[in-house]
């Protein structure tokens, strides 16, 4: 089991419920896979520094969980083909970035 | 006739000023890594605010030359700001990003 990270941005046009369905879809499919979640982050609507599909904004997600190798493929393949997925990036953190997000992650929770 | 001759005594001053080695404060302020100074271990690519410190005004990655990072975390910062990029998170191109 490795440590990931996955940041994806969704395409902005979509409403507030297939935003939820997507990224439960994504959950669920990381649950079958036997990944085990550390942390979802919601950004919300960001604007974007420069165009992507003649969108200026999108909805940034993300995850981070512990996953065998082999399923970063099978859920890239399932990104690649989502036509609402307008980036991602999959992350492997080493220790030092698993400490550091253990950091953000408490951060974030005593400013909320 | 006076200011002529201070005109030449200046040029003499000025001869033997340049003859011998000139005073230009050479020791400038020893440069450090900030990572290695204060202890970071991971640059992370989800804060573009600080990664703005890395890039020029038009989104270019400055040198180390210029920032004083040590080379160790002068690639790492390369990474994380393409990482940013990708995400849209920085700007490829920018203008007057500052």
């Amino acid at each position: 089991m490795n440590h990931y990270e996955t940041v994806f941005i969704l395409n902005p046009v979509l409403s507030d419920d297939q935003v939820k369905e997507t990224v439960k879809k994504y959950e669920d499919f990381l649950d079958s896979k036997g990944a085990k979640m550390v942390n979802k982050e919601n950004w919300g609507l960001k604007k974007l520094a420069y165009p992507i599909q003649h969108k200026k904004s999108g909805f940034y997600h993300l995850f981070e969980y512990q996953v065998e190798g082999e399923v970063i493929d099978q859920l890239e393949l399932l990104f690649r083909r989502d036509e609402r997925m307008m980036r991602f990036l999959t992350v492997k953190l080493d220790k030092h970035a698993v400490a550091w997000a253990e950091k953000r992650v408490k951060r974030n929770n005593q400013k909320a | 006739m006076s200011s002529i001759e201070q005109q030449a005594k200046g040029k003499k001053d000025g001869e033997i000023r340049y003859l011998t080695p000139l005073n230009i404060e050479t020791s400038k302020q020893k440069r450090y890594c900030r990572f290695k100074r204060s202890g970071i271990k991971y640059i992370d690519y989800k804060d573009p605010d600080f990664l703005m410190a890395f890039v020029n005004e038009q989104g270019k990655i400055l040198p180390r030359r210029l920032t004083g990072t040590s080379l160790k975390y002068q690639r790492k910062v390369a990474v994380a700001v393409k990482r940013a990029r990708h995400l849209a998170l920085m700007p490829y191109v920018g203008d007057l990003l500052k």
